[in-house]
């Protein structure tokens, strides 16, 4: 008979291991909360599968089997998750300067709108793809840059909180989105020869290259969305212009002291927040849609909201929450077909790991995690009171 | 024998990486003044956070009134009658005085809050102890010595008798220390008990019955104030012979570096508090500012910096008219400036000692390139300024948050204090310094001088500004009352100079 002490160690000694495997090799320390928010709710949503009557077991079977299950269901997962890389650094990037953007819908639809104008063009279809894929990319970003910088400037000339004028600016440009793509008198920039509301089709050439039919159809857009994330991330945490970013959100008033621009750090902050969000608008026009449609971003940027809390705002952790949030998204028919179980146990999941995240109190009490800062530069934190 | 109220016996407290205290075992016996003294960073704020349950001992016993007292948090201490006055006040600005003192222990009438029985146990207290008060005052409209008797009340309002006072004095002018001397000695007549600490040894001398004296987390001494003198204490609390009189030369004062002509500067609240004010500041020389604080010293400080705008009137530094221009420019031109208040200002408490140090020269290109911080020239450049400076912490990575309240003064001065400077505007720069690190400071800005640089000097503090000014303001009203020079200069004339804004002794240099 094997020893319990036995096995007992070597469970501790698998877990210490596994422990210093998230935290050296990882630097996973400041996600435990999110790993232990996602498993929570995974189990509260396993129980509320069995209450309906559903083996739960089942039902996430074939929920991980819609997203990872082959090779074009993978597929459709990571093209499901791209464009929520860009949402959810929207949230991430300025959060470090202590500003909560809710606007990455808006920054969205701003972007895509503008990709799609330009890529509709007459003259596009005259220059070669590795002119006119830039151009569309590059459109869709000073879109989203500038619809993301106005809530800036309106904080730092008149005081506005950018919660309440970004939530402002999400209608502002849906309505006035829904009206130039749906009016046909006068005509703006409505496609009169279809039956939906939508925008001319883009040029041949400013389509991004597919890279697997999938559905949706997996492009290179994946490519510019993880660059993004280093690109971000690199930013924050090394430049001098991240250091500025982390400076006004922990003590403006230091920042204005060492001399740092801190209206112009909000409002840059904010622009290159609008420019990550209309970076993934344009990337989804020119890869996926071929036109814009007012409808094709409803969510996503909320979406990002939840999911760059879950990564608890770190750049690079936002790609594994955009997986996760995006394949669950694309698994869940699947489960419908195979488990009976509505689409929109994903979502209430979904919800749960908001709503622990968000409240992260009952995490760390239920897990025993210790607060860990947010900012790069932030030193080691140090326990306080015993 | 008295009765002891209070014993703390061999306790230990270790953080991460630094022992704050060892074995430290202390008594306060009922009704006495039990002075604290110590280094920055021996250890004394740990101390008493942990008799007040802010932190809990790894060993050794804590006990009131001869019984063990195991305090989870502070609530606990208050239930044992332990009251603690932070130097960092705990007020709400936006609340009234007696909102404040009866918040989290409200006094009510059913499922009402019963202020006018609250107002009426403050203005007991108040008569009783010789604390003014006024109840319906907001607290954010009060002077610094205002609200720290406001902190006082609140303690005495949750019936303390014994009373932690961390450094109280270090904010307070030095009218309002002789006032707030009078409260303390009435608190112990009537039976209160205080542990006291400071780091002016005058007032060690003046109120304290015992004296317990930390070095590096231990008691190295513990006397009365009659067996001692300031400098044996000095002495033993640095572990060397102090000096208190910095040595210093006449200064060979250049041409004007910093010149103001009709300045005018408004508070937050839209007050002109700077009104038309003309100085001028010669290269090789500390013109000092003396005032009691409020007669707009520090909007002019700030104005001079680029930190606020001026309304009126111009700022001339180096020949240059730097009227408006933002605290970098003004920065890049050679001019430091070491800020009153430090925790708003001077430092980023969650950052790094390192990143503190470099907190306002990041962008010059040794330590970063194209905007790429160049984080091993920025940890060289914290190792050498730590060493320089003494900052006592683990490492240069270890949050600011971590240092006692000295070690973070001393960051903000090597921060401040290197590099190529032409004027150094400095306000209160010893604030809750030990007596080795204010000699070690002001040496620093003797040398700075004597290298010819400008220094402004704004300190509430009158035995400083007398110490090393060549020259003094008396700022009164938001203008210079009168210049004097320092060598004629009596704590007299300044004094009455502070307060009136005139005398006729000084006609002679008036402007
Ligand atoms: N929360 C903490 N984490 C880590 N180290 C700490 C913490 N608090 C204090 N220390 C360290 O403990 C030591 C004692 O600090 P303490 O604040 O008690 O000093 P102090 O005597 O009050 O000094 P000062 O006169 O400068 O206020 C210092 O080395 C300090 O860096
Ligand atoms: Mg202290």
């Amino acid at each position: 008979m094997s020893r319990p002490g036995d096995a007992d160690s070597s469970i501790t000694r698998a877990s210490g291991h596994l422990h210093r495997f998230l935290t050296e090799a990882w630097r996973l320390q400041p996600l435990y909360v999110s790993l232990y928010a996602i498993l929570l709710s995974l189990l509260i949503g396993g129980v509320l599968i069995s209450l309906i009557g559903v083996n739960p077991l089942t039902a996430y079977w074939a929920l991980l089997r819609g997203m990872v299950g082959d090779g074009e269901r993978l597929a459709g997962s990571l093209a499901r998750s791209v464009p929520f890389i860009g949402s959810a650094l929207a949230l991430a990037l300025p959060f470090r300067a202590g500003l909560f953007n809710i606007g990455a819908e808006g920054q969205l639809l701003a972007g895509g709108l503008t990709a799609a104008y330009v890529g509709a063009l007459s003259w596009m279809s005259d220059l070669p793809g590795g002119i006119a894929i830039p151009l569309i990319i590059i459109a869709g970003t000073m879109g989203g840059a500038v619809w993301g910088g106005i809530p800036g400037v309106l904080r730092t000339k008149t005081g506005a909180h950018e919660v309440i004028s970004t939530i402002m600016l999400n209608s502002v440009v849906l309505f006035a989105a829904r009206w130039m793509v749906g009016s046909r008198d006068p005509v703006v920039l409505r496609d009169t020869e279809s039956t939906v509301p939508r925008t001319d089709p883009i040029s041949d050439t400013a389509v991004l290259p597919e890279l697997v039919d999938s559905q949706p159809v997996l492009h290179t857009g994946l490519f510019a969305l993880l660059g993004l994330c280093f690109v971000v991330a690199f930013m924050l945490n090394r430049t001098n212009f991240g250091f500025e970013i982390a400076t006004v959100g922990l003590n403006p008033h230091a920042a204005h002291y060492s001399g740092m621009n801190v209206n112009r750090v909000i409002v840059l902050a904010m622009a290159a927040a609008g420019a990550c969000a209309g970076l993934a608008a344009a990337s989804e026009i020119s890869g996926t849609n071929g036109h814009f449609q007012p409808g094709t971003f409803f969510l996503m940027g909320f979406d990002g909201i939840a999911i760059a809390l879950l990564a608890r705002t770190k750049p690079v952790a936002v790609i594994a929450a955009a997986l996760l949030w995006g394949s669950m998204l694309s698994g869940a028919p699947l489960m419908q077909q195979e488990a009976d179980m509505s689409i929109d146990v994903v979502r209430i999941i979904q919800a749960l790991v908001l709503l622990f995240v968000a409240a992260d109190a009952v995490v760390r009490y239920l897990f025993r995690v210790h607060e860990q800062g947010q900012s790069p530069f932030r030193a080691t934190s140090v326990e306080g009171a015993a | 024998m008295a009765n002891s109220v209070l014993e703390v016996d061999n306790v230990t407290k270790t953080f991460p990486g630094v022992v704050a205290n060892e074995d430290v075992s202390l008594t306060l016996n009922e009704g006495e003044i039990h002075c604290l003294l110590g280094e920055n960073g021996a250890g004394k704020s740990t101390l008493v956070n942990m008799v007040f349950g802010l932190y809990r001992p790894d060993r050794g016993t804590i006990r009131v009134r001869g019984q063990d007292a195991h305090f989870e948090d502070s609530g606990d201490a208050i239930a044992r009658g332990i009251g603690m006055v932070h130097q960092h006040f705990q007020l709400i600005p936006v609340f009234t005085v007696a909102e404040n003192i009866i918040l989290g222990n409200e006094v009510t009438k059913g499922a009402l809050l019963d202020l006018a029985a609250a107002r009426r146990q403050i203005h007991a207290l108040a008569e009783r102890y010789g604390l003014a008060v006024d109840p319906d005052a907001t607290v954010g409209d009060l002077s610094v010595g205002e609200q720290q008797r406001v902190e006082l009340v609140k303690a005495l309002f949750r019936d303390a008798d014994i009373l932690i006072l961390d450094e109280p004095t270090a904010v307070l002018t030095p009218g309002e220390v002789d006032d707030f001397f009078g409260v303390v000695q009435s608190l112990t007549q009537q039976g209160k008990s205080i542990i006291f600490i400071t780091h002016k040894l005058r007032e060690v001398l003046a109120v304290a019955d015992r004296i317990t004296v930390l070095r590096a987390g231990r008691v190295v001494g513990s006397t009365t104030a009659e067996g001692t003198t300031q400098q044996s204490l000095a002495n033993l609390m640095v572990g060397r012979d102090v000096v208190f009189q910095v040595e210093k030369t006449t200064a060979q004062p250049g041409a004007a570096a910093m010149q103001t002509r009709g300045l005018r500067v408004q508070d937050d609240r839209g007050l002109e508090t700077v009104t038309g004010l003309d100085m001028e500041v010669r290269s090789g020389e500390i013109f000092g500012i003396a005032g009691v604080e409020g007669n707009g010293q520090r909007e002019l400080v700030e104005a001079v910096c680029g930190m606020r705008p001026a309304t009126g009137g111009r700022v001339e530094m180096l020949g240059r008219d730097t009227t408006d221009w933002n605290p970098r420019r003004v920065n890049e031109l050679g001019v430091a400036h070491i800020p009153e208040n430090r925790s708003k200002h001077g430092v980023v408490a969650q950052y790094s000692i390192a990143d503190n140090l470099v907190l306002n020269r990041y962008s010059q290109t040794k330590f970063s390139r194209r905007g790429v911080r160049n984080t091993s020239a920025i940890d060289t450049e914290a190792a050498a300024l730590m060493e320089q400076f003494d900052v006592r912490a683990t490492g240069a990575s270890a949050a600011l948050s971590t240092l006692s309240g000295g070690n973070q003064q001393k960051v903000v001065v090597a921060r401040e204090l290197t590099g190529d400077l032409r004027i150094l505007v400095v306000a209160q720069p010893t604030r809750g310094l030990d007596v080795g690190s204010i000699e070690f400071i002001h040496r620093q800005i003797i040398e700075l001088r004597d290298r010819g640089a400008a220094v402004l000097l704004v300190s509430a503090e009158l035995d400083e500004i007398m110490a090393l000014s060549d020259r003094i303001g008396v700022m009164y009203r938001g203008r210079l009352a009168a210049t004097v020079d320092a060598a004629d200069a009596t704590r007299e004339e300044l004094g009455l100079l502070m307060a009136t804004g005139s005398s006729s002794a000084t006609d002679r240099e008036q402007q």
